[in-house]
């Protein structure tokens, strides 16, 4: 079989790979032989991406275009996706800012004023005001902040509405000025398969009550995985909630996707696959190791902070929730797919400095195991790109720090709980009382702070990966009791590391080393 | 069952204790009398800010002082209105859901304050708290001599009434929370295992972010609230 482009293999001329490890990049030595699978080079973005806006809101799919919606004097909320979406945040101006121009132009030309734009954060944190007005650009932010753009809030219980429950039991509870409204405009930036379709209305607006059914460690068990949406309990889940809130509501979806133009210069780089780096960008990627290596940790944050992505837009769709869905997930796989033949006796990978939960602060070390048994090992359609008992190899310093504003009750999760249990299940029993905490609530709703059960949910993200993999060693810690904790191992370098691997592994293993980020999923058969 | 304890002046309401008390003597019948009690109360000023430094029981001593020789009727009356005038229109935004999420969790709401208890009944009243733990003024003849009785709620006296307060109650203090804005009360925070700071001074602040207890800003406010 000829290895599809993005594969390729370490042999005797390999120059090291470069990786990430929390803030640092580091060169790692792989053995000949290792599988490297990068992301597909960014497709090609659209040329006039107002007009594929425009387009897709007269062209709508399984609905009427958008103007034929509208009517003088309608109530219409428009929602948009949060902070998460995309990493890092794209470059001004924001595909979601092209499209509020265009939408909110329609709606004064229908004579619509009462309109009312709120960021869908579920349990996430609330976005800043300025990074809302990076969002959305100066003029809407200028127009509508605070009264008539704002964050959601889940735990204002007087604006929350119950709208049913679906046969399997699950409630759904939504934002009550979008339920009220004559018309839902959400407007989504689709980073990764598992964002969009029903996910955006039916968890961006809902509360506890709707997000228990599927945020817990028996759902997130049966997701094989969950970037897969077919193999996914999770968004089957979401989705007999969400077709139970359209039929209460008047939804209008627009999704849009973006390609893997992740880093620029002075990053670039990260783009190639370094065998194929010329000699300019050799001596970049050093000077970049030197000089990171060189600074402290807030340093590099803060530099990272300020890096925003190049991303090109590379489709829009409106209409129906699923028809417009369907029509993202091809196109956004068509960016991400890359072929894989067989499963990783040993998987390597990076962690980056960067996860949906840490904007502008530090990736904690409840993120890293989100990062590591989460996200990364959930990249894959089809069979997992780890064996069942393989063995993780992750590089992260794991340091004990956490953001304070943004993760205090990851805190105490990881200091006062996991010592307890790391049985996501017996977790789950607590997860109530704790999120529960007045102080976290406060925190959550009038602060930057995650709701106090994002942890719990956080744990359970990474539930399918712990339940299939073997051991995780942790390359490059500065402590040994936050990967005990986690229940990793820790070595001191990337060569120990595979040694230590090699002790459960079979003869001659098979090692792969995911190389990301840009984001790729790999198609294992 | 468990217990949320609340200190009050500022974690709760923006004022501190001598806004009530400076409240009482600007609003005598006679305004010479107003003016010669707050010459009498400012000239105490750099005592008690002294006091204030070595030891929070001392300085409420002094600062209740001012209230000697007022009846008690008065004393009744002037609490509602300071409660109206003064506590009300400084409640926090975020105060109320604070509590309120408290009760929720099934807690028995306690108020625990240099505050003066008969102000803080109104106060109570107000937010739904169940009980208080306050500071009260010695009676003869129905005036107030403008001593405190014993024990006088403040600092690290607060720990030992809640432990008291919790023992009663059987009530296991790893499972309670306490709230406060103030360095002072670092003791009353430490013996509830959950404590938080709310609305901190830089003191309580720092040692909230070593301790990695939750900070809470109650007067932030939401973009809708």
């Amino acid at each position: 079989m000829i290895n599809h482009p993005s594969v390729s293999y370490i042999d005797n001329h390999s120059v090291p790979r470069v990786i990430f490890a929390g803030t640092r990049l580091i060169e790692v030595d792989l053995p000949v032989g290792t599988r490297v699978i990068y992301p597909n080079p960014p497709l090609e973005p659209l040329k006039d991406v107002d007009a594929a806006i425009r387009y897709a809101i007269n062209h709508p799919h399984n609905a009427e275009p958008l103007y034929a919606r509208l009517k003088p004097g309608m109530k219409v909320f428009i929602a948009v996706d949060d902070i998460s979406l995309s990493l890092p945040p794209m470059k001004q101006p924001d595909v979601r800012e092209r499209i509020l121009h265009i939408v909110l132009a329609l709606l004064a030309d229908y004579g619509i004023d009462d309109i009312e734009i709120c960021v869908a954060t579920s349990f996430h944190r609330r976005m800043t005001a300025a990074e809302v007005r990076h969002m959305v650009g100066d003029k809407i932010f200028k127009a509508y902040w605070p009264d008539r753009l704002y964050n959601h809030d889940a735990e204002d219980k007087d604006n929350m509405e119950y709208l049913g429950t679906t046969d399997h039991g699950e409630e759904v509870e939504l934002n009550k000025r979008a339920v009220q409204s004559d018309l839902i405009i959400y407007v989504n930036l689709n980073f990764v398969p598992m964002d969009g379709g029903h996910k955006s209305v039916s968890v961006g607006l809902c509360g506890y009550r709707s997000l228990k059914a599927h945020h817990n460690p028996k759902v997130m068990r049966k997701c094989h995985s969950y970037m897969d949406p077919a193999s996914s309990e999770l968004n089957t889940s979401v989705e007999r909630m969400g077709k139970l809130a359209n039929k209460h509501l008047n939804v209008f979806t627009i999704e849009t996707t973006v390609n893997t133009k992740m880093f620029d210069d002075p990053l670039s780089f990260l783009m190639k696959q370094e065998d194929r780096w010329n000699s300019a960008e050799r001596f970049g990627c050093k000077a970049m190791i030197k000089t990171l290596d060189a600074l402290p940790q807030m340093a590099r944050q803060k530099i990272f902070e300020r890096v925003h992505a190049p991303y090109g837009v590379t489709g829009v769709n409106a209409g129906e929730t699923e028809a417009t869905h369907k029509k993202t997930l091809k196109r956004g796989f068509e960016q991400f797919s890359v072929p894989v033949q067989g499963q990783a006796d040993i998987l390597v990978s990076g962690i980056p400095y960067i996860s949906p939960y840490n904007v502008n602060a530090y990736l904690n070390p409840l993120l890293v195991t989100v990062m590591a048994e989460g996200y990364l090992f959930n990249m894959y359609r089809g069979k997992p790109l780890l064996k069942k008992g393989g063995t993780m190899i992750i590089t992260h310093p794991c340091t004990d720090y956490f953001d304070h504003a943004q993760h205090a009750p990851y805190i105490e999760f990881v200091h006062r709980l996991l010592p307890q249990t790391r049985d996501a299940m017996k977790l789950h029993h607590m997860e109530e009382d704790f999120a529960s905490n007045p102080a976290y609530i406060e925190m959550y709703r009038r602060g930057q702070a995650y709701h106090p059960a994002h942890p719990f949910f956080m744990w359970y993200w990474g539930e399918a990966g712990r339940q299939h993999r073997g051991r995780v060693i942790v390359v490059g810690a500065d402590n040994s009791y936050i990967p005990e904790l986690l229940g990793y191992e820790t070595a001191n370098s990337m060569h120990e590391a595979l040694e230590m691997a090699q002790d459960t592994a079979p003869p001659s293993p098979q090692i792969t080393l995911l190389h990301v980020p840009p984001i790729l999923i790999a198609d294992v058969t | 069952m468990s217990a949320s304890y609340f200190d009050v002046d500022g974690t709760l309401v923006r004022t501190n204790l001598i806004h009530p008390t400076l409240y009482y003597l600007r609003a005598q019948a006679n305004p010479i009398k107003s003016f010669k009690m707050l010459a009498r109360a400012f000239s105490r000023g750099p005592a008690m800010a002294l006091a204030e430094l070595r030891d929070r029981r001392l300085f409420n001593e002094m600062l209740y002082a001012s209230f000697e020789g007022m009846t008690e009727d008065r004393l009744r009356l002037f609490s509602e209105e300071i409660h109206e005038e003064v506590l009300k229109p400084q409640l926090y935004k975020g105060a109320r859901d604070l509590i309120q999420r408290s009760l929720d969790k099934g807690h028995e709401v306690v108020l625990i304050s240099g505050a003066l208890e008969v102000v803080l009944e109104h106060f109570a009243k107000e937010v739904g708290a169940q009980t208080i733990i306050a500071n009260r003024l010695e009676v003869k003849n129905h005036r107030l001599t403008g001593k405190m009785l014993r024990p006088i709620v403040a600092g690290p006296e607060k720990a030992l009434l809640i432990r008291q307060h919790a023992a009663e109650k059987g009530y296991d203090l790893n499972h309670c929370n306490a709230y406060s804005d103030s360095y002072s009360d670092v003791p009353m925070l430490s013996v509830v295992g959950h404590p938080a700071a709310v609305n901190p001074d830089a003191k309580l602040k720092q040692l909230a972010l070593a301790y990695q207890w939750p900070i809470v800003d109650l007067d932030a406010g939401n973009e809708r609230n």
